[in-house]
């Protein structure tokens, strides 16, 4: 015994850490980018790997600047990079992708101080900036299945740094000569009280941001991230039950006003927010009741924004403002600790 | 070197038995050494008896160097009531009151006694007696004249344990058969090989605390215990056993209180505020032997294990054994770089082979040395808020904003947030996968703020 390690108790750790966390959660969007691309072909698959390229190096250049190790092998960046991406339209110009992406993990992770100190989603961030300096191509979609996706990039892709996009109309006659009206499913429901097929929701055949469309996959990959206990299965339980519930009851009451809560549960992004945004830990409550609490108030604030607000589309905001009272929901909803007494009505224990 | 090639056990699915909230479910590993029978080692040459190897005051020696003793003499007396005496654990000569190097690493002074070499090593020391006669104070003090600490880690004055304040009345004795760390199974072998020593400490135990009736508790994979136990328990139906689920800590005194009767114990109160009096497999089995005979506490059962000992087992050992005598007695693996004493979840690595097995001590743990760097520090991640030490944590107390607060060194503002309720089970680290050291910090933050408090008086 020439040398021997000292360590304090406990000398056992479970498997399970951040890095494989991040990796799995990498593992299980993979599906989604897949279908994604599939789906809008060259177009998605540019967005996805330059967002993700971005991410990853916007935040390894942070760290060089402040000094410290890299942390860009814990994953998480890629998750960014990925889920922004997926929140793009898929023609969105490459230079503005670029750009939100800077901004999200820049403002929205790193000037907070990286993983596990920022107050928002980084994605998300980046998205709600997209979504107000470029309002436009925000808000221009693309025919999903469009002919010869896999040979051409839509035209807006390229779009020359700092230029306004060019004009899709041209290309659009070519792809869908019977006319595409360039409206979501949220946006047609919203606009025109024209409901579509939940089916095709469900199996993402219609047009939406890049990821968000197949809401079925994303069901199935939140699944696999639930067995394998790396997300908080609540999150998604209690953002799809309380949105379905709530636009159940609008729907009863005025069926021709209000979109039926399956439409709710499969439009938009709701699904992948659900499953892959609500349950980013460092912006969710660390307490089950807290957990409950905030998962529900995401669910209430996207229908509310759905069907009260100037946008068609309310996730995003919902998620945002979910994570901006994450903690005070912490707070409020600390676990009564073993051996005290929280309030007077819990009874004192007795022999 | 190493013969046992056995894989890792699979964590235990939960059973519906009943339980307290939360915990963790770590591979118990129980299997090395759970079918072993006790059997006794030989002695070895000199005995290092740490004159505190008990929580409180330290024994005070009433021996001298080249002073003969015999087995079972006392050889240092109790210091005041928050202390115990301590017993020559073999006929020997005192060699000198010299420090020696400890479990938790800070030296203490100790007894070093040379073992006679041929001598037989019957216990020559002490008399029957019949407990029956003894009046509650008077086994109270026999109690403490046999050095009874609490054999389950802690080592507490066990008499300490038994005098409660005047205005509590213990109505309820538990006994402490979960064993729940990982590795250990002292506690098991002694449920399954002495259940009527246990059932004469368990009675001996009520009536000294005026209880009425006393629950002894064991985990889900220890049932062959339970089983045995239930054989030999007294027709009048005072005594009972409860099989509860197996999960980490519970054989924690506040977990096992609330698996058993369902009562909690009030943050910073004993035991006996809620009428219950707890006590460990191991301590009870000793008094049931030691009170009628008059003795004292000079050996005790150690769990040998790990996939680094060659003949793994429970083995009987005198008090102040060295741990290298038992390691080289029983083959370990040579270049063990990593030892454990007590389990792996509250254990201490051991920085010498020399330390000796005191009281408190119920196991040896050696780690393969494939196995140090999966024990070894892993790299660190900032805390993601995942929660899942708040779900582990049996107090329910929220180690992340704990470990935040001390990670800024912002030691007083955990005391609101009940810092000082925190036992050190290791819950919190072991699940955390930022493998931030939680444990650890809630350690320098509690010494840091009782610090705080010495220096404000």
């Amino acid at each position: 015994m020439s040398t021997v390690k000292l360590h304090t108790s406990p000398h056992l750790h479970q498997p399970l850490t951040v890095e494989v966390i991040m990796r799995h959660v990498v593992y299980a969007l993979l599906p989604v980018c897949a279908w994604s691309v599939y789906q809008f072909g060259l177009s998605a698959l540019a967005l996805l790997a330059v967002c993700t390229v971005v991410c990853v190096g916007t935040e390894h250049l942070c760290c060089k600047w402040m000094g410290q190790a890299s942390t860009v092998n814990d994953w998480s960046a890629v998750i960014t990079g990925l889920l922004l991406a997926l929140v793009l339209p898929p023609g969105f110009p490459l230079w503005m992708a670029v750009v939100a992406a800077v901004f999200g993990i820049a403002v929205g992770k790193m000037f907070f101080g990286g993983l596990g100190a920022n107050v928002m989603n980084p994605a998300l961030v980046g998205r709600a900036f997209a979504q107000a300096a470029f309002t436009l191509p925000m808000t221009t979609w693309v025919p999903s299945m469009a002919p010869g996706r896999f040979t051409t990039f839509i035209p807006s892709t390229l779009t020359p740094p700092f230029l306004v996009p060019r004009s899709i109309s041209g290309w659009l006659e070519t792809v869908a000569p019977d006319g595409f009206t360039g409206a979501t499913p949220l946006a047609l429901m919203k606009y025109e009280q024209v409901s579509t097929d939940p089916t095709a929701l469900m199996f993402g055949t219609v047009s939406g941001s890049a990821g968000e469309t197949a809401g079925l996959l994303i069901l199935l990959c939140g699944i696999y991230l639930a067995v394998r206990k790396i997300m908080d299965w609540r999150i998604p339980i209690g953002v799809l039950g309380s949105a379905f519930v709530l636009s159940g009851i609008f729907y009863w009451l005025d069926a021709e006003r209000y979109p039926s809560p399956w439409f709710t549960l499969f439009a938009g992004g709701l699904m992948l927010g659900a499953v892959f945004m609500a349950t980013d830990m460092v912006g969710s409550p660390e307490t089950k009741r807290g957990t409950w609490i905030y998962a529900i108030l995401i669910g209430v604030l996207t229908v509310v924004i759905r069907l009260f607000g100037g946008l068609n589309e309310g996730v995003m905001y919902a998620i945002l403002l979910g994570n901006a009272a994450a903690p005070l929901i912490s707070r409020l909803t600390q676990p009564r600790v073993y051996g005290t007494v929280k309030s007077a009505r819990k009874k004192k224990v007795t022999a | 070197m190493p013969t046992t090639e056995t894989p890792t056990t699979p964590p235990t699915p939960p059973t519906g038995l009943d339980t307290f909230a939360h915990g963790v479910h770590p591979p118990d590993n129980k299997h090395y050494t759970a079918g072993k029978p006790i059997t006794r080692l030989p002695f070895p040459a000199e005995l290092t008896l740490l004159l505190s190897q008990h929580f409180g005051k330290p024994s005070v020696p009433v021996v001298h160097p080249g002073q003969e003793v015999v087995r079972g003499e006392p050889i240092a007396k109790a210091d005041g009531f928050m202390s115990v005496p301590l017993h020559a654990p073999a006929t020997g000569v005192i060699k000198r009151i010299d420090w020696a190097p400890t479990q938790k690493g800070p030296r203490v002074p100790a007894i070093y006694l040379t073992v006679s070499p041929g001598d037989s090593q019957e216990i020559l020391y002490g008399a029957p007696r019949e407990v029956e006669q003894l009046d509650p104070k008077a086994i109270i003090q026999a109690i403490q004249d046999a050095g009874l600490v609490g054999l389950g880690g802690a080592a507490f004055p066990t008499h300490v344990k038994m005098s409660p304040p005047p205005d509590h009345h213990v109505d309820t004795i538990l006994i402490n058969g979960c064993e729940c760390e990982p590795y250990l199974t002292t506690d098991h072998r002694l449920m399954l090989e002495q259940p009527e020593d246990l059932i004469k400490g368990t009675q001996i135990i009520m009536r000294a605390m005026g209880a009425e009736r006393a629950v002894i508790g064991t985990e889900s994979n220890k049932s062959d215990a339970a089983e045995a136990i239930r054989k030999v328990l007294p027709p009048d139906g005072s005594i009972t056993v409860k099989v509860v689920e197996t999960k980490y800590p519970q054989g924690a005194e506040k977990m096992l209180a609330k698996a058993l009767v369902n009562r909690e114990i009030p943050s910073g109160q004993y035991p006996s505020s809620v009428g219950l009096g707890v006590f460990n497999v191991a301590t009870t089995v000793q008094i049931g032997q030691l009170l009628p005979m008059q003795r004292g506490v000079i050996e005790r059962v150690v769990t040998v294990t790990g996939p680094g000992v060659a003949k793994p087992g429970n083995f009987l050992v005198p008090i102040g054994t060295p741990l290298g005598f038992i390691l080289r007695r029983l083959g370990y693996h040579g270049s063990a770089k990593y030892l454990i004493m007590g389990g792996p979840m509250m254990g201490d690595t051991v920085s010498s082979l020399d330390v000796p097995v005191t009281k408190g001590c119920g196991g040896i743990l050696v780690p393969r040395p494939e196995e140090i760097d999966a024990l070894a520090p892993r790299r660190q991640y900032p805390c993601i808020n995942c929660g899942r030490c708040v779900e582990a944590c049996p107090l329910h107390l929220n180690p992340a904003l704990l470990g935040r607060l001390a990670a800024k060194r912002q030691y007083e503002p955990m005391m609101d947030h009940n810092l000082m309720d925190c036992f050190e089970c290791g819950c919190c680290s072991y699940v955390c996968p930022s493998s931030i050291p939680l444990v650890q910090y809630f350690r320098v933050s509690k010494s840091m703020n009782r610090s705080l408090k010495a220096a404000a008086k």
